[in-house]
């Protein structure tokens, strides 16, 4: 093996099988020195002994050690014996460093899970956020009640900042896709509409689905990708950056400081931003009707007005406040259980939008159930 | 004269992790008290338990006489420095400071302002006050923290490695820091440390934990158990030198390399 810096010689020394190492062994023959050494101790059979002789080694490194011993360990569990004799004092220290004088025990088996340990896990985490997720309803409701006799304690400098940030800024995207859906309803409304000669109730269409039921569901799922994703990603970095402990130790409870000033924010912020939404839905289909069914502008607007009572603009409003209950709460719930660093933000931010969206559809489908079934 | 915090009976962990069983120790009042161990072995841990951010699986934790904390709720009994420092991103430094002042005093602004700039001169952050915490360097957000820590004059701080990844300069100015806080004001110091250096020169007394036992391994003053200690996982740790392998005490676990 002239092209090696080391060699391997097995010999019998009193009787004992020796492995003598003889050079140096560095990580860039790694490959070479494993393939050297396994080929030697392939053939040692339970019972049997190979002891490495390392006297004779000018240098090793970490690596090599660590494949040596692994060697060595291998040995072990097929029940032969070995062991590194003849070190000299910095040999040793390696040795003795990558735990190549100590007891080998059995590998540990990885066992994979099976399918009814995996449903189980499964279940048990789902139970452990259901716990996690009333503890927090109950620990927001707790806080609100001692809000309410305590109002000092409460973070209201954050209430306007927070609605401006969720309010203002919104605006302009929640009356950009306001209009387009108006004006997409008011199309696909009025292909059908204009068969039966009845294109004025394009506008009564409009009017009474903008606002009964896609102003106020269209704005809340603007605002849930907008603010309920902003909410869940800087509650969970704080969480994750031990902010929220901080808060904590200096008496400020993550409720009082931060969950409830963003969920009053919400409340008061979204109903506006859907009334806002109504009117520019209806616009939408106004320049529809005026453009594309030959209608007049005053024509469409008392259409609209004869069509929409006051209670369907009330009844989108009730139902966006409890939007904005729900994507507040979700959010800074996901937020606060936020664990396990920057992935863990990015996935209770995504968990957070998801958990939100289908909150509103149910909110939603669940009101629908309820005006139907009281006649409203 | 009673202990300020008096521990008893302590069980750390979670489900089936046990990190600590059954610990018992005491604080005394303006002592400078070091819990130490090596990596991994829960001091920080131990420390969230001793503020009250974690619940024990049994045992009791009594401050001043009181068991449990307020946290959360009510004006903070004691002060906390995190290992990141913790300052709230959102805020300048200053008003970091002034968080607290607002909340949990009746202080009128210009007061809050100057109770502000004392500290923040205290910690040698004084130019420091209209900066965000993302402007400021490792040790100065630390030096902050433990501003941040003392500004509603509490009796007893916690910090959670303060030295941790400081250069030996700013690591010494902390430790004379603590020091000049512990005699001046009479402050009791509970840290988590394992910068040997810093404890002995701050330390009055210490416990060292020790992951393999689960336990409490040594009490008493550091600077004793480096020069008396029999224990020899004691004087490696004290001594920088590597920890007795496991095959050399008579109960060696098994490894698997």
């Amino acid at each position: 093996m002239p092209d090696r810096p080391y060699a391997l010689n097995r010999l019998e020394r009193a009787g004992t099988p020796v492995l003598e190492l003889t050079g140096k062994l560095t990580f860039a023959e790694a490959a070479q020195l494993w393939a050297d050494v396994s080929a030697s101790v392939v053939g040692v059979r339970q019972g049997e002994r190979l002891d490495f002789d390392v006297s004779k080694l000018e240098e090793v490194d970490g690596g090599s050690m660590a494949l040596l011993v692994a060697s060595r360990a291998d040995l072990h569990r097929r029940g032969a014996q070995s062991e590194f004799i003849g070190a000299g004092e910095q040999v040793q220290k390696i040795i003795h460093l990558y735990r190549g004088d100590v007891r080998v025990g059995p590998r540990k088996q990885r066992r994979p899970l099976g399918l009814l340990e995996e449903v189980g896990d499964a279940t048990m985490a789902l139970l452990e956020e259901v716990k996690q997720v009333f503890g927090f309803f109950g620990q927001a409701l707790f806080s609100a009640f001692y809000v309410l006799g305590n109002p000092r304690s409460a973070n209201w400098s954050e209430v306007a900042p927070t609605m401006e940030k969720t309010g203002a800024d919104a605006v302009p995207i929640v009356l950009l896709i306001n209009f387009l859906i108006g004006l997409v309803m008011a199309f696909q409304g009025a292909v059908q509409l204009k068969q039966f000669g009845a294109n004025i109730y394009v506008a009564d269409l409009v009017g009474l689905s903008i606002t009964r039921e896609l102003g106020p569901l269209m704005t809340a799922i603007i605002v849930s990708g907008r603010s309920g994703a902003a909410f869940a990603a800087e509650i969970g970095s704080m969480k994750v950056s031990e902010e929220i402990d901080a808060l904590r130790t200096m008496g400020f409870g993550a409720m009082r400081f931060l969950v409830l000033p963003r969920t009053l924010a919400l409340v008061l912020v979204l109903p506006l931003l859907t009334l806002l939404g109504d009117a520019v839905g209806i616009v939408g289909g106004l320049v529809v009707g005026v453009l594309n069914l030959d209608l007049t502008i005053t024509g469409y607007l008392q259409e609209s007005f004869k069509a929409i009572e006051l209670w369907d603009i009330f009844s989108g409003v009730v139902k966006s406040v409890l939007f904005a209950l729900v994507i507040a709460l979700v959010a800074c719930q996901q937020g606060l259980a936020t664990t396990g660093g920057a992935e863990g933000v990015g996935r209770r931010t995504t968990s957070s939008v998801v958990s939100i969206l289908f909150c509103l559809i149910l909110v939603d489908a669940c009101f629908t159930v309820f005006f139907h079934w009281v006649g409203a | 004269m009673s202990p300020l915090i008096k521990v008893s009976g302590l069980t750390l962990g979670w489900d089936q992790t046990v990190l600590l069983q059954d610990a018992s120790f005491e604080v005394q009042r303006g002592s400078i008290f070091v819990i130490l161990g090596g990596s991994g072995c829960g001091k920080s841990t131990m420390l969230r338990y001793l503020i009250g951010l974690e619940q024990p699986m049994s045992g009791t934790i009594v401050i001043e006489g009181v068991t449990g904390t307020n946290l959360g709720f009510g004006r903070p009994e004691f002060g906390v420095m995190f290992q990141s420092g913790a300052l709230l991103g959102s805020m300048t430094v200053g008003a970091n400071l002034a968080l607290q002042l607002t909340e949990w005093t009746r202080l009128p602004a210009e007061a809050i302002d100057a109770i502000v700039r004392a500290k923040l001169r205290l910690v040698g952050l004084q130019d420091a006050e209209d900066k965000l915490p993302s402007e400021l360097s490792g040790g100065m957000k630390k030096r902050a923290a433990i501003a941040r820590a003392m500004v509603l004059e509490p009796s007893l701080i916690f910090l959670d490695e303060p030295s941790a990844g400081l250069d030996p300069v700013s690591s010494f100015e902390l430790d004379e820091l603590i020091l000049s806080l512990n005699q001046g004001l009479g402050l009791t110091v509970v840290l988590v440390s394992h910068e040997l250096q810093s404890i002995f020169s701050i330390a009055d007394s210490c416990i060292m934990l020790d992951k393999e036992s689960k336990s409490i391994i040594a009490r008493g003053d550091p600077r004793e158990l480096r020069d008396a200690s029999s224990d020899p996982r004691v004087s490696a740790f004290f001594n920088r030198r590597a920890a007795p392998l496991p095959a050399a005490r008579p109960s060696a676990p098994e490894v698997n390399p």
